[in-house]
């Protein structure tokens, strides 16, 4: 596994192709295949239009996992931005404040394995995700 | 990046080339919506096989031009979506319901072509 340590801060919305284009190229690294190198970008395109559209700026790390002997990536965005009132709510497809499709948040956790988010009303917002790479395959 | 247009007789044929940014989606919206006014076109072809990902605002912005399009007369056909850019699509639970699609360049031509051929039949 590489240990591979790479953050993109999130400014305007090139670093939102950046950040998903450095997420995907460590995924290859890691040993993801295509499909869930595309997975994994744009889970990091959602969350990263997120931290760009609600908090203005913020920052995306990402790093390779090896847990026993299984491996994936782990992805964390972090902002100090106004937060989420209600997280189960923004977590619900559909649900926006800004008259979005709302499907960021429920679509990224959809596409990943694991998805935590901890938010604080007027501290920020930082979101885990982790993907792990299926067994039976390289 | 710029997505470069190219006018084929009655139609428009945009062929993103590398990822885009949401200013870069913004502005091939305005371009195809203004080209398709000035040049009076059918049919507008938006070739997406570069594209990395299809997130929440690339789908959005797809829709918003054929819907425009659509306002002014022309037909659109989005081809070329990969696959795994596919699959992130459903899973993000992002749809172009209403707009056609199809495998390839050359498919698209032939959705519009059969388009143009009905609506002169039924004139
Ligand atoms: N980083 C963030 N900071 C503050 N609020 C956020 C953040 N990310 C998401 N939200 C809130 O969660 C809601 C749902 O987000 P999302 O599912 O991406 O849908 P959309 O962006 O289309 O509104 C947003 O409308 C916003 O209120
Ligand atoms: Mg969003």
């Amino acid at each position: 596994m590489p240990d591979n340590n790479s953050s993109v801060p999130i400014r305007s919305d090139v670093d939102i192709v950046s950040a998903r284009q450095k997420g995907r190229e460590l995924a290859a690294e890691c040993g993801f295949e295509i499909g869930d190198q595309t997975v994994i970008a744009a889970a990091i395109s959602e969350i990263a239009r997120n931290i760009l559209m609600y908090a203005k700026r913020g920052e995306i790390r990402f790093r390779g996992l090896a847990d026993g002997d299984r491996q994936g990536m782990v992805v964390v965005a972090e902002d100090q931005g106004p937060g989420i009132r209600d997280v189960s709510l923004a977590l619900q497809d559909g649900f926006s404040t800004s008259g979005g499709l709302g499907l960021g948040l429920p679509g990224a956790k959809r596409l990943m394995d694991e998805f935590e988010v901890v938010s604080e009303v007027g501290r920020g917002t930082t979101i885990t995700m982790k993907k792990w790479i299926r067994r039976g395959h390289a | 990046m710029e997505v470069p247009i190219l006018k084929q007789g009655d139609y428009l044929i945009a062929s993103i080339q590398s990822a885009l940014t949401d200013a870069d989606l913004s502005q091939l919206r305005e371009a195809l919506v203004e080209r398709v006014g000035r040049f009076r076109s059918r049919g507008v072809i938006v070739d997406v096989t570069a594209l990395d990902v299809m997130d929440s605002f690339a789908v959005r912005t797809l829709r918003d031009i054929a819907h425009m399009a659509r306002l002014r007369g022309a037909e659109t056909v989005i081809v070329g979506i990969q696959p795994e850019v596919a699959f992130a699509m459903v899973q993000l639970g992002l749809t172009l319901k209403g707009i056609a699609t199809a495998l390839d360049l050359e498919e698209g031509l032939n959705f519009l072509n059969r388009r143009g051929k009905e609506r002169v039949d039924r004139a």
